[in-house]
């Protein structure tokens, strides 16, 4: 274990110093910058402190309003596409073939929406629900049903809520489906031995063996629909209204189109920590996971040569488990 | 609880046109009495498993029958058949506890909770998984686990018949044998017909009161442990139990006399009707052939090696090209290498085209 001194060895870890400090580091704190100052142009700045900041979450102000505002719209629109694309997912998984040509068929079908760039899925569904020459929107109106992304938020809702269902049930299902596929086939003859019905078996052995990819599933799902911009930008332009305007397509409103620079550095880095907090508590929850999995392992010896002894407190732990 | 009969049944896995050299379970007939501890032992890959899942109903097979006390059940399915069967590698529902895993089977069924509840209690007794009972069914040992499937299986009081399918496999050799000692008190206690398949032979002859033995998708023979010891119905049951197996030898064999090189060996009975153009063998055990220090009027071989078991002596000899086993009595020694074999003629059997010839008296 005799370690080598050699202080020239910092130069290896230089380029990446170098790399990540001009990609990273330097535009990060430019942002930061910008959200303590104020500037009316001409490269003049005015010190701000943490007005924006105090500005940005408070609902009486137009910046606070707006930007509260989107990150609800936000919220909810995560929540209803979880809550529809997972068991969607989950659907779609268990009713795919197992085995035969028609699997790697259904991959393939399942694998296109996933391919198509994100704008061009957004120009797809804008031309798809258009009233005058959109297959959907012609259809929907033909049948007599009043419908106009344009000019109705309900309208418009739907029509960005179906095409991120879309676009993204295909993930979770191919997850679930690689969850499925690693079920021995011995679990399947065992509940048939076992009497289970259809609902049992998903119960008891499909539900459990899918959670981890489900978790996986999750948490893509909740960062990507929390960051979407591009389809719905490009469907609905934020509107009717701002009844479609999600906190990146606020973001890019008021730093692009107003140029307010102080005011979005303050909502991005607000917008970034939201996200960095649900990354954290889902990597936790993973992790801990993981862990249990692990110490499980660890425990079987010991458990092995003296059961009884080693089990009871963990009895007395699991007690209120077991009654759930 | 029934008597399980199969008439000609049969399985192929490459369906029904397939040619009958191919099938993986060869036609076979034959019945299991209710209450009987059956063991159903054969090398990997002998179709073991495969008429195991066709009693249980995972297969459907491609021809023949199978009855439950005469009632035809094949076209039922796993559910509706009333049997239990635990599979080589332990499943686990672990989202449930101990005693729901038990449960699960009575659940399923509908049986009323004070009776599921009784049940459980009684098979969390006798498997000693009492005080897992209420424990969630995850961080177990291989064997707790294991013991849950078991458990699962025996649960249901109704069953035609529990099958077992290397059950064993992922145990510790030292607990294997307590639980395997276990089953057969529970079979004694619970009065189920059981069919244990294995492809260990000590496993099958300390369990089961009657052992059937496989061969490349073929039932060749069923009886006691002792029947299949001292009267292996065809050369392979000779070989495969014991050990070391039986010895194979060729020879001529007319009337009360076997020549192997010439050399006459005199046998209890008379075979004079056996069939012409068939492969003669004569079959002996190593336990009823002794070496002798060489004299003439013995057959005469050479010693490769002597394995010394403990209790017993074996050693390893070689007549021409095949190889033949036999007792090393105390205190042999070879001086020159050979020895003279003395066969025990009550326990010679003769077999034509590998199957067993009955002699006349």
């Amino acid at each position: 274990m005799d370690k080598t001194v050699n202080q020239k060895a910092w130069f290896l870890v230089l380029p990446v110093f170098l790399v990540v400090a001009f990609s990273a580091v330097l535009p990060l704190m430019t942002v930061v910058n910008y959200s303590m100052q104020d500037t009316f142009g001409n490269n003049q700045f005015f010190w701000n402190g943490v007005g924006w900041f105090k500005e940005l979450l408070d609902p009486s102000t137009d910046l606070g309003g707006r930007f509260l505002a989107s990150l609800g719209r936000n919220l909810f629109f995560s929540l209803v596409i979880l809550a529809i694309e997972v068991p969607l997912g989950i659907v779609v998984a268990l009713s795919m073939p197992r085995h035969g040509w028609t699997v790697a068929a259904c991959l393939v079908i399942l694998a296109l929406p996933l391919l198509i760039p994100w704008n061009v899925v957004g120009t797809i569904w804008q031309i798809f629900g258009r009233p005058d020459i959109g297959l959907l929107g012609y259809t929907l109106n033909a049948m007599g049903i009043d419908y106009n992304y344009v000019s109705n938020a309900v309208d418009a809702w739907v029509t960005v809520i179906a095409m991120d269902v879309w676009h993204w049930t295909s993930l979770v299902a191919l997850l679930c489906y690689a969850g499925l596929k690693s079920i021995p086939e011995a679990y399947y003859q065992a509940a048939q031995i076992d009497g289970a019905s259809r609902w049992a078996v998903f119960k008891a052995i499909q539900l459990p063996k899918m959670n981890r990819v489900l978790l996986i599933a999750v948490l893509l799902r909740f960062m990507d629909s929390f960051m979407i911009y591009t389809e719905p930008f490009v469907v609905t332009g934020g509107g009717p209204g701002n009844s479609t305007t999600f906190v990146s397509i606020e973001l890019v409103k008021i730093a692009l189109g107003q140029f307010d620079l102080g005011k979005a550095a303050a909502l991005s880095l607000v917008y970034n920590l939201i996200i960095l907090i649900v990354c954290w508590i889902f990597y936790t929850v993973m992790t801990n996971a993981g862990v249990e999995r692990k110490a499980q392992a660890e425990e079987e010896p010991a458990a092995e040569r003296k059961p009884a002894g080693v089990l009871q407190p963990a009895m007395a732990l699991k007690a209120k488990e077991g009654v759930a | 609880m029934a008597r399980i009969d199969l008439v000609d049944l049969a399985h192929s896995y490459g369906g029904n046109d397939a040619p009958q050299e191919s099938f993986a379970l060869k036609p076979v007939t034959m019945t299991w009495r209710q209450g009987g501890a059956y063991a159903l032992l054969g090398p990997s890959g002998c179709g073991k498993t495969t008429l195991l899942n066709v009693i249980s109903g995972i297969i459907t097979p491609s021809r023949g029958k199978i009855l439950f006390d005469g009632k035809d059940i094949t076209p039922l399915s796993t559910q509706k058949r009333n049997i239990a069967q635990v599979f080589q590698f332990p499943v686990i529902y672990d989202t449930m506890t101990v005693g729901q895993n038990l449960a699960f089977p009575l659940k399923n069924r509908g049986v009323p909770k004070a009776e599921i509840d009784k049940r459980v209690a009684e098979i969390g007794r006798l498997l000693d998984l009492e005080p897992y009972l209420n424990r969630k069914a995850t961080r177990l040992t291989a064997d707790a686990k294991q013991k849950i499937s078991l458990g699962r299986g025996l649960v249901r009081s109704d069953v035609a018949a529990v099958l077992f399918d290397e059950p064993l496999t992922v145990i510790d050799p030292e607990l294997k044998w307590q639980l395997r000692s276990k089953l057969k008190a529970l079979h004694r206690e619970l009065d189920l017909t059981m069919i244990y398949v294995t492809h260990d032979q000590t496993e099958a002859l300390t369990f089961a009161d009657t052992v059937v033995v496989m061969h490349d998708g073929r039932v060749v023979q069923s009886g006691t442990p002792a029947e299949l010891f001292d009267k292996p119905a065809h050369t392979f049951v000779g070989y495969f139990i014991g050990s070391p197996g039986m010895n194979i030898l060729p020879a001529e064999v007319r009337g009360r006399e076997a020549r192997i090189d010439g050399h006459a060996i005199t046998l209890n009975r008379s075979y004079d009707n056996l069939p012409d153009g068939a492969k003669i063998e004569i079959g002996v055990r190593p336990e009823f052939v002794e070496v002798v220090t060489s004299a003439p009027g013995l057959l005469s071989a050479k010693i490769e090696r002597i394995d010394d078991l403990g209790r017993i002596r074996f050693a390893r000899t070689r007549l021409g090209d095949v190889k033949l086993a036999a007792r090393a009595p105390a205190g042999f020694t070879s001086s020159d290498g050979t020895a003279g074999l003395k066969f025990d003629p009550s326990h010679i059997h003769v077999y034509a085209d590998s199957l067993l010839v009955e002699g006349a008296a």
